[in-house]
């Protein structure tokens, strides 16, 4: 039976972890993902957990450690934020590239200078292009259960690669929510036994990991790399389908709301998605077909299948908690631009960023976007392809 | 039963990093891994920081090693290997490995002294049952003879080179093997390839003793220091006679001088031979070359007092 509680983000992602009972897992702190290790390792110390830790002295070891405690054999897990992702940034590639199911929770924070600890996408933007897969959560419920689906997502024999679920940090990481637990026994039994393909630890048949490969192979394992990336749409929506069964909650490669008769859309993900379906309500209340689409699976970015389903709109915008600088526009709409490219009739495009360094996202934020798009599809011309909103300028 | 390390039966054992690799003739790095690798008859389980013997042991499609292997990064031999020692206990706890596994990090003095120092210094902090093994050749040999921390004083590299205002490196070694010991672990010592029962004696008793384990171990590079492509151990046996690189060892806090050049012999015997420290003899640059006999004298009498210190009293 479903247990249903009231928890922070992070306690849900350590009830998780929990669940999964990993082999090992390496930990260093950093706000606002700390309190997921704090409530891990209290599960260790009282013996709920047979995970044995590595508390390390910098992300940087923690991810090295999580690289060879996976390439040892067997599962593993880490959690991080912010300053701490960007000091891994050499081994997330490393891990990927060694092809090691890593399994990390990114609860998003912003990125120094000047130092800032709140909720902000630009941690997680500056890995996307890493080899890793991103399952991005709205709140506590999805990431619980991206966490639980991401092991068989990352474990699975067509993908064996390291993933990440991200969650807004502040906003969700340390706000009480209602959700619901799958039962203990539940999780174990969809998650099932890992076993690693060509351990470290295996003597009799010793492997050398981390080769040096030059100008005659390297290509060739990118290109395996990317071979495996366009598998992991179809292994994210299979695992999906299973988790449904267990969970009677239904995920995808991405939310839409309202959206299949929608003249108007929004694009956003995380947590302000909550906060524009109402608006997207008050819309449609005053008889304008609103809609909106939330990225789940953010890598691999599903551009044919989120091209499909934004293609038929007359007005789309973007809204990016991250700027991808000297780049023009923010980083989620150049994937959503990407994607609705090959339309000969496609929506008119705009960006706004939005929420920077845990800056409020209101309501009435998302409305005055909804009203401009309105406007956009009225008369089909765009005033400001982007701009920054709630910001003194 | 434990192998001797009696020449006889080390040479019936396998040695478990193979010939055919792609070292530079000549180099002292893999002598080294060889020796350590040749004084335990556990299973090992090795990392190794990307440097000269990594790029050259593990080149796509091939490797040298015999048992089991993982190159990382630069930095971060000590925490990846931290990360398959911490497997194996919890697959260990769990009952799903029961052999018994020694746990070996190799990396080069770049990788351990600076790059790699916070990872090696963490992971000793952490207690991980692991032997770490510096094969200090004193520069950034891989990448081009850059200096390092451990570059001894006067060298001319790459970065620092020997010019008419500065005569190469201007600083003393890092004295890494101190650090080490600092950090209140078990055993740490200090070996040389020219006496290689003294460094076989040291792996294998560093690897029966539980817990983090150091050591520091001399590998010179012919590229690197200017040298003969033959003479490693001719070089290496002098750094020992000259009291250059002292072989000692820190066993639960007490120092022991393990060899005792019967002539302590002057440091230029050492310096001379090698290119590195060729400007050192112009004559301008006699006080450079007093320096570095002093602070060598120096530190060999400090040791002599450590030794002393903790020497059973009569």
């Amino acid at each position: 039976m479903a247990r249903v509680v009231a928890v922070t983000g992070n306690e849900a992602v350590a009830e998780a972890m929990r669940q999964v009972n990993p082999d090992v897992c390496a930990a260093y702190p950093i706000t606002p993902a700390t309190d997921i290790m704090q409530r891990f390792t209290g599960f260790v110390s009282n013996g709920k957990v047979k995970t044995e830790m590595v508390l390390v002295e910098s992300e940087h070891s923690a991810m090295s450690a999580c690289v060879g405690a996976s390439a040892a054999g067997g599962r593993v897990a880490t959690a991080t934020s912010s300053q701490g992702l960007a000091l891994m940034w050499e081994e997330l590639f490393i891990a990927s590239g060694t092809r090691l199911p890593i399994i990390m929770t990114l609860v998003n924070r912003a990125l120094s200078a000047p130092l800032n600890i709140h909720g902000d996408h630009s941690d997680g933007m500056g890995a996307r292009d890493c080899g890793w897969i991103q399952l991005w959560s709205e709140n506590a419920q999805e990431a619980y259960d991206n966490m639980i689906q991401s092991f068989r997502i990352a474990e699975h024999m067509d993908i064996r690669m390291p993933a990440m679920v991200c969650l807004d940090g502040f906003i969700i990481s340390h706000s009480i929510e209602r959700m619901e637990y799958l039962d203990d026994a539940v999780v174990k039994n969809f998650i099932g036994e890992f076993k690693q393909l060509n351990p470290l630890l295996d003597i009799e048949h010793p492997v050398s990991y981390g080769p040096l490969i030059l100008t005659d192979l390297y290509m060739e394992y990118r290109r395996a790399h990317a071979e495996v990336m366009s598998k992991v749409s179809q292994v994210v929506l299979d695992v999906a389908q299973d988790f449904e069964k267990i969970s009677g909650r239904k995920y995808g490669l991405f939310e839409t709301y309202r959206l299949d008769d929608a003249e108007i859309g929004l694009v956003i993900l995380n947590s302000a998605a909550g906060t524009s379906k109402d608006a997207v309500d008050v819309f449609r209340d005053k008889g304008i077909k609103a809609g909106l689409l939330k990225p789940r699976l953010y890598r691999p970015f599903p551009y044919e299948e989120i091209g499909e389903a934004l293609k038929h709109l007359k007005a789309v915008c973007v809204l990016d908690r991250a700027d991808a600088f000297g780049a023009s526009y923010g980083p989620l709409f150049m994937d959503i631009a990407s994607g609705i490219y090959p339309y000969k009739d496609r929506p008119l495009l705009i960006n706004k960023i939005y929420g920077l360094g845990g800056r409020d996202y209101m309501p009435e934020h998302a409305e005055l976007v909804l009203a401009e798009l309105a406007e956009v599809a009225k008369t089909g011309r765009v005033k400001t392809f982007k701009e920054y909103i709630g910001v003194r300028e | 039963m434990a192998t001797p390390l009696s020449l006889k039966e080390l040479s019936k054992k396998e040695v478990r990093i193979t010939g055919g690799h792609r070292m530079c003739s000549g180099c002292g790095a893999p002598i080294v891994v060889k020796m350590a690798l040749l004084a335990t008859d556990y299973p090992i389980v090795a990392s190794n920081a990307t440097g000269c013997l990594e790029v050259s042991t593990c080149i796509s499609e091939y490797t040298a090693w015999k048992i089991p292997w993982i190159h990382n990064a630069f930095e971060n031999a000590a925490a990846t290997l931290s990360g398959v020692e911490t497997m194996y206990r919890s697959l260990k706890k769990q009952g799903k490995i029961d052999k018994d596994i020694k746990f070996i990090a190799f990396g080069g003095d770049g990788g351990t002294y600076d790059i790699g120092f916070q990872s090696l210094s963490g992971a000793m902090e952490r207690g991980h049952d692991m032997l770490y093994i510096c094969y200090d050749n004193g520069a950034y040999m891989n990448t081009g003879i850059q200096r390092s921390s451990a570059t001894p004083f006067g060298a001319d590299t790459t970065t620092c080179p020997a010019g008419s205002v500065v005569p190469g490196k201007l600083q003393q070694r890092k004295d890494l093997t101190k650090i080490m010991a600092a950090h209140g672990i078990p055993y740490v010592a200090q070996a040389s390839p020219s006496h290689w029962s003294d460094l076989m004696k040291k792996v294998k008793k560093a690897l029966d003793i539980k817990g983090p384990k150091f050591m520091n171990i001399i590998a010179p590079c012919n590229r690197g220091w200017r040298s003969r492509t033959d003479d490693a151990i001719l070089l290496s046996r002098l750094a020992v006679e000259t009291c250059y690189w002292p072989l000692f060892e820190i066993e639960d806090g007490v120092t022991r001088v393990t060899v005792k050049p019967r002539e302590h012999k002057p440091l230029v015997d050492f310096l001379k031979p090698q290119g590195r420290f060729k400007h050192l003899f112009a004559p301008e640059n006699e006080h450079l070359l007093k320096q570095a006999q002093d602070y060598v004298d120096a530190y060999w009498e400090r040791l002599l007092k450590e030794e002393a210190f903790f020497a059973p009293k009569e």
